[in-house]
């Protein structure tokens, strides 16, 4: 049905194009439909007849000017002529003037154009029907002409009014501006009257409350346990977040919170707001801390009574270590998380109480810095210019200085203020470095500079890591070097220690991936894997970074091999015989050489001029046995829990039973050996076989469906895109191209059709002619043989 | 005649008109002396010009053929028996011409490295030369003459007993180009090597090993007969039957140089250049490598780094020349001491175990024994080594299955309190390695670099099946590691959130109790 349907349509479609060009094929001449949008099916009937309407009179406008010769160009106003404006009468009727007027079609007008058919309108209005009848015997055009009048001079009426309107306002307006002059300042004092001259106390109130700020429920001033509270749970927040790092979990889906707090930024100096906050509570619980304090023995509280000494700070510190080294074990373990907490806690008051005896000490100090210095200091932009202004200042000083800068320069209050900060940070660690190069090393203004490192790095992390980043990049690259030129590196310099001890204060060591703790570690690695001991100060400098490799682990409890490796390195150099070593010895130590028996205790002498020591860097206070058998003793504690501990350990004690000359040691020593023994000892001896984690089973696989779109059907699909694209191009091609041909064969077909019939016509035709003929011939002649018959029958 | 005094300027014009005069008709022939003494002055400049002289003169004299050719007379003889006017100057020419060169061998060992070159180079002239004019006469026709005499003379003067000459055997690498350059070398260097060991008595001084050394190391024999084509001599001869064209005679000789060199006491920083060579570059040109085990076995005795290195030579005769070796995988074992894990040629000992544990054929025990030593000393090796160490084990886990249970003992004794395996013990089987498990590996995941951790960690999770590829690992070097940790891009940082109190403020610090800040 569709087929002969489409088949039929096809047909007629081709009459109607092939045929007509057929037909026409011969004619030279064509008829053309001129008539505007007569098959644009777009435009709707009205539309068409309006711009046919507007054509029109714009050809006969043009007409009846063209050949007007004399007359000059006819003038306008408002597209009015105004020969016609002046005759008022004959209006060119300009639509633009009043659009509104169109579609509103007056009962008159209506009445009328249509008055022969409106019936309805007629029974509305019997008095028009009247007049309409009595004026019955005008004829029709001069009734429209009448009305065509009519509206025109109501038109034109109505315009007249309008412009008198506009002049009437244009007036006004004029005459309003001479008067608003005067007006002007009178205004307001017209308005004030308006108000009570004196409020009364009531409204007073009335506005006072309602200006007055909402207090917001959570903006109560908070109790000092609030507080407390608050700051723990921070901690323990931030101590939970630092333990998920430690163990390497998910490093990269959560984001860290910033450990900034709002106060931080809002006055960039934390100090101040911590001191505020904690100093509070911490009044509260002296009595307790006093209580503590007892327990931890009485030196202590000796050096707590003595505020005036100068060595407060270090008094502080070591005290607090005291206090922690009961601890250490607790907190280590890590497994009492409670207790460790509690523990924190203490301290954290501990260190409140001492921070503010320091402080009132030092306020007066800081005040008195505070006074002398100007008080802008606009950011350093090169080291130099940083240099010049902290040096010759005293500690305090400079204190205030970066105080200031930090302050006067801070992110919020200018654009570029970031990376000028930014920037300081670099630079500052630059002085620290020359202040630990300079001779004597100035360690305690480095110890105070911490501060502000400490602060700008809370301010701007990702600067500071880059630039401590960078220092070690170019320590490691110059260590390098010297071990490809002289086939083997030293110990570095004070600053380079300094700076590994200050990237564990400002960075998380526990971490399990630290982008700048974790590249300390390895080069901390190299110095003790890399650089032989020839001096003393190479094994001070060497226990240093022991220190700072177990500082650095202790929290995360990680296994540094290295780290035993130079302690098992330095017993041995302190060990007097070598016969059969029972151990191995590794890099860079050797088992026979010249430096091997360097820190060989023998006798008293050697033992003061050892405790004089004076090194560049600090001031030993003891020997550095001492301090190996103390690593070792950390350790120990440390790795305890670590199954291979004693394999580890192993050589450790060989050393420390065989070798070492122990009772030649001075007694604090050898105590210090019998404790370590015992923490060597002391751990059991447990191996548990290994067992793998179960595998899980693995799951039959399951296939789920290849989808393939499918563009074509019947085409093989292009392995991209771009040839899918053209794959389906070329079919297209064809199959238009098919499509084209048939098309073409049918149009012959059906033109042969045409011609056929066409012929077949024309002979019908001329046969029927030609018939007609030979009937009319054929009656001819037999007209013609009657004629004769009859002329014969005469 | 040559004065103490006499400038160069005035003794290049002297050299230069006496050449001239020489060249030029045979009535000057004397004057030849003016020539030769010059070579032993004491000025430089004076040197170089007569060495240059020298080399125009006889140059010019062995291309016209106006040397004796043959046996020569002795010169006093020469002059009373019967020959004609003609062949006594040529005799006494060619006397000439010898004088000369011994003249210039001297040189060779003087203190101006610009002399030694000149040296070198012109009696390198002289020997092109003769090899293309013979002053031998051909015994037979056909017979290919090479000036081996010389050579030699020039080969001995490059390797001195005394002074380190390595600058001047550089240069002499040009001419071993030439293959019969080459081989008349190597018959030289063997000779002189006897000779001078001779001497000696059994204490060759090391800078003369040093010199042998570079000069030999720089020898390498073609590897096809076909390749054997350029030579200096430029004679019409049979060359097919030339001993110089045969591979194998080259073969001979370079196994006799070398022989002869390895066969004496060698300073232990040469025995680590020629063990690091001699897999490569020896071993394969050699007619019968196995004449090598005596060498290196003694070397794979001596230990340490001199040990490691001998079994890459000691592999190669194992594998292609059926070398047995009693206890081979027992020295392998006990070679490795916690040094294997620092020293230089860390990576070819590795790679070389790493095939010699490639067998599945090998007993379990063993395999335990080296997985188990090597994680024992894993526990004092810096990270670098550890990151391929750990896969190293894990892929040895993975060849010999039977060593699973080091890592996975379901059904084992609970707790035990000893690591069941011996250490010390010098058999791998009597270390009761396979009783023991990797507490080792699993100590290193606490290790503080985060890599070594999680590789360690893998022998948590049954191993995969596929072995990790450790050939890149193997190189790895502690400032390529450091350098990788700095390149890691985060997008943050995390900080220390504990309040900051000076340089040593914070809890638990070990240093305030060690160090003042003063």
């Amino acid at each position: 049905k569709d087929f002969l349907f489409k088949k039929e349509r096809e047909n007629i479609n081709r009459t109607q194009t092939l045929l007509k060009e057929y037909k026409e094929r011969d004619k030279s001449n064509v008829f053309k439909d001129k008539r505007f949008g007569e098959y644009d099916t777009k435009i709707s009937p009205e539309e068409k007849m309006m711009k046919r309407f507007a054509m029109e009179r714009q050809q006969n406008y043009g007409k009846k000017s063209i050949y007007n010769l004399n007359e000059d160009e006819e003038l306008t106003h408002y597209g009015q002529s105004l020969a016609d404006i002046e005759k008022l009468n004959d209006i060119v009727d300009s639509d633009s003037d009043d659009t509104e007027e169109k579609g509103i079609l007056s009962a008159e007008l209506t009445a009328a154009h249509f008055g022969g058919g409106g019936g309805l309108l007629r029974r509305k209005a019997p008095m028009g029907q009247q007049d309409e009848e009595e004026e019955k015997p005008k004829s029709r055009k001069e009734l429209i002409e009448e009305l065509i009048t009519k509206s025109k001079q109501e038109k034109r009426e109505r315009q007249m009014q309008r412009e008198n309107a506009m002049e009437l306002t244009e007036k006004l307006d004029s005459e309003w501006k001479d008067i608003q002059a005067l007006l002007a300042h009178k205004t307001p004092k017209n308005l004030e009257p308006e108000r009570p001259l004196i409020p009364d106390e009531y409204d007073k109130m009335v506005r006072e409350l309602g200006f007055e700020m909402k207090a917001q429920p959570s903006d109560r001033m908070k109790t000092e346990e609030e507080f407390a509270k608050e700051e723990q749970e921070r901690l323990q927040k931030l101590e939970a977040d630092r333990l998920r790092r430690m163990h390497g979990i998910d490093e990269q889906e959560k984001k860290k919170p910033k450990h900034m707090s709002a106060d931080d930024l809002a006055d960039g100096f934390i100090l101040d707001k911590d001191d505020r906050c904690l100093l509070s509570y911490k009044a509260k619980r002296v009595e307790e801390n006093q209580e503590e304090d007892g327990e931890n023995g009485g030196n202590e509280r000796e050096e707590e009574s003595e505020p005036g000494s100068e060595d407060a700070e270090e008094a502080t510190a070591e005290e607090i270590d005291a206090i922690d080294s009961h601890s250490d074990l607790e907190s280590d373990t890590g497994s009492d998380e409670e207790a460790s907490e509690n523990e924190e806690e203490k301290k954290k008051h501990k260190r409140n109480k001492k921070k503010l005896q320091e402080e009132v000490e030092q306020n007066a100090k800081i005040e008195a810095a505070r006074s002398e210095l100007p008080y802008t200091f606009a950011a350093p932009e090169s080291y130099e210019k940083l240099k010049s202004l902290l040096s010759g200042r005293t500690m305090e000083q400079q204190l205030v200085v970066l105080e200031r800068i930090q302050k006067c320069n801070h992110p919020s209050l200018e654009v570029g203020n970031k990376a000028k900060l930014e920037k300081l940070f670099g630079f500052l660690l630059e002085y620290i470095g020359e202040l630990a190069t300079v001779e004597p090393p100035e360690v305690k203004t480095i110890d105070k500079l911490v501060l502000p490192l400490y602060h700008l790095c809370q301010m701007f992390p990702d600067a500071a890591s880059n630039s401590v980043k960078l220092v070690f990049q170019d320590a490691a690259h110059d260590m390098e070097e010297m071990i490809e030129v002289k086939g083997r590196a030293a110990f570095p310099v004070l600053d380079m220690l300094i700076y590994l001890k200050i990237t564990k204060i400002l960075f998380p060591a526990s971490d399990y991936w630290h982008p700048v703790v974790t590249p300390a570690l390895v080069y901390m690695s190299q110095l003790l894997t890399k650089c032989p001991i020839a001096t003393l100060q190479d094994v001070v400098k060497g226990l240093f970074v022991c220190c700072l490799f177990l500082d650095y682990v202790s929290l995360s409890q990680r296994f540094a091999p290295e780290l035993i490796n130079f302690l098992l390195g330095i017993l041995h150099i302190a060990t007097p015989k070598k016969g059969v070593l029972g151990y191995t010895l590794v890099h860079p130590f050797r088992p026979l050489g010249k430096n091997s028996e360097q820190l060989l205790v023998q006798d008293k002498e050697d033992m003061e001029t050892w405790q004089k020591q004076n090194l560049p860097l600090h001031i030993m206070t003891r020997l550095t046995e001492t301090l190996c058998f103390d690593l070792i003793k950390r350790c120990a504690a440390l790795y305890g829990l670590l199954p291979s501990f004693h394999e580890i350990m192993q050589p450790i004690r060989g050393v420390l039973t065989e070798h070492l000359p122990v009772s030649r040691y001075p007694k604090h020593l050898q105590e210090l050996h019998q404790n370590v023994m015992k923490e060597l000892e002391n751990k059991e001896k447990h191996y548990y076989p290994l067992v793998c984690e179960k595998k899980k089973p693995v799951p039959l696989k399951l296939y789920t469906p290849k989808i393939v779109k499918v563009l074509e059907f019947g085409r093989k699909q292009g392995a991209n895109k771009e040839e899918q694209e053209r794959q389906r191009l070329i079919h297209k091609h064809k199959r238009e191209f098919k499509g084209a041909v048939r098309e073409i064969r049918k149009d012959n077909q059906f033109l042969a059709r045409m011609q056929l019939s066409e012929t077949m016509d024309r002979d019908a035709d001329r046969k029927r002619r030609v018939k007609q003929l030979f009937n009319s011939l054929a009656t001819q002649e037999g007209e013609w043989k009657a004629m004769k018959r009859k002329k014969f029958k005469r | 005649m040559a004065l103490p005094g006499e400038s160069a300027a005035e003794a290049a014009a002297v050299l230069a008109s006496s050449l001239e005069s020489v060249l030029g008709s045979r009535a000057n022939a004397n004057r030849a002396f003016e020539i030769l003494e010059r070579l032993q002055a004491e000025d430089e400049e004076v040197i170089l010009c007569a060495v240059r002289t020298c080399s125009r003169l006889f140059g010019a004299l062995l291309e016209r053929g106006e040397l004796f050719v043959g046996q020569l007379p002795d010169e006093e003889a020469s002059l009373q028996e019967g020959y004609s006017a003609e062949d006594k100057y040529k005799v006494w020419m060619r006397h000439r011409y010898n004088s000369c060169i011994n003249c210039l061998v001297e040189l060779m060992s003087h203190e101006s490295f610009q002399v030694q070159e000149l040296v070198l180079s012109t009696l390198m002239k002289f020997v092109d030369l003769e090899a293309k004019h013979p002053l031998m006469k051909a015994e037979w026709k056909g017979k290919i003459c090479f000036p081996r005499e010389l050579l030699k003379l020039v080969v001995a003067s490059l390797i001195p007993v005394e002074a380190d000459s390595s600058l001047l055997i550089s240069q002499f690498q040009q001419y071993l180009e030439y293959d019969d350059v080459r081989f008349f070398a190597m018959k030289a260097v063997a000779d002189n090597i006897g000779h001078v060991m001779q001497r000696m008595k059994e204490a060759p001084p090391p800078v003369y090993q040093q010199n042998v050394f570079s000069l030999i190391s720089s020898i390498s024999v073609p590897s096809r007969e076909s390749e054997i084509a350029n030579f200096l001599v430029k004679q019409a001869g049979n060359y097919e039957e030339w001993k110089v064209s045969k591979l194998k005679e080259h073969r001979l000789a370079f196994e006799r140089m070398w022989l002869g060199f390895l066969k004496h006491k060698l300073p232990s920083s040469l025995y680590r250049k020629v063990l690091v060579i001699l897999h490569d570059s020896i071993l394969p040109h050699m007619n019968e490598p196995t004449l090598l085990i005596d060498f290196l076995t003694a070397a794979y005795d001596i230990g340490g780094a001199i040990s490691l290195l001998a079994l890459n030579g000691l592999f190669i005769l194992i594998h292609q020349h059926n070398l047995e070796y009693p206890d081979f995988y027992k020295k392998l074992y006990s070679l490795i001491d916690p040094s294997i894990f620092h020293v230089k040629y860390r990576a070819r000992f590795f790679s070389l175990a790493d095939l010699f544990l490639s067998s599945s054929h090998l007993p379990a025990y063993l395999v335990a024994a080296f997985i188990k030593r090597l994680s024992r000393l894993a526990l004092t090796a810096p990270p670098q080594a550890l990151l391929m160490v750990i896969p190293f084990l894990c892929n040895l886990l993975r060849r010999h299955p039977a060593c699973k249970v080091l890592v996975h003992r379901p059904s084992g004794p609970a707790d035990l309190l000893e690591d069941p395996y011996v250490m010390d013990a010098e058999e791998p089987s009597e270390s009761r390695a396979l009783e023991s498990s990797l507490w080792e590996l699993q100590t290193l995941q606490n290790h503080y670099y985060p890599d070594v951790a999680k590789a360690a960690a893998a022998i948590n999770q049954s191993l995969s099946l596929l072995e990790d590829d450790i050939t890149e690992l193997l190189d790895l070097s502690a400032s390529e590691l450091f350098d990788k940790e700095l390149k890691k891009k985060t997008p943050t940082v995390p900080l220390e959130f504990e309040q900051v109190r000076g340089l040593f403020g914070q809890k638990n610090d070990i240093f305030a109790e060690h160090f003042l800040l003063e």
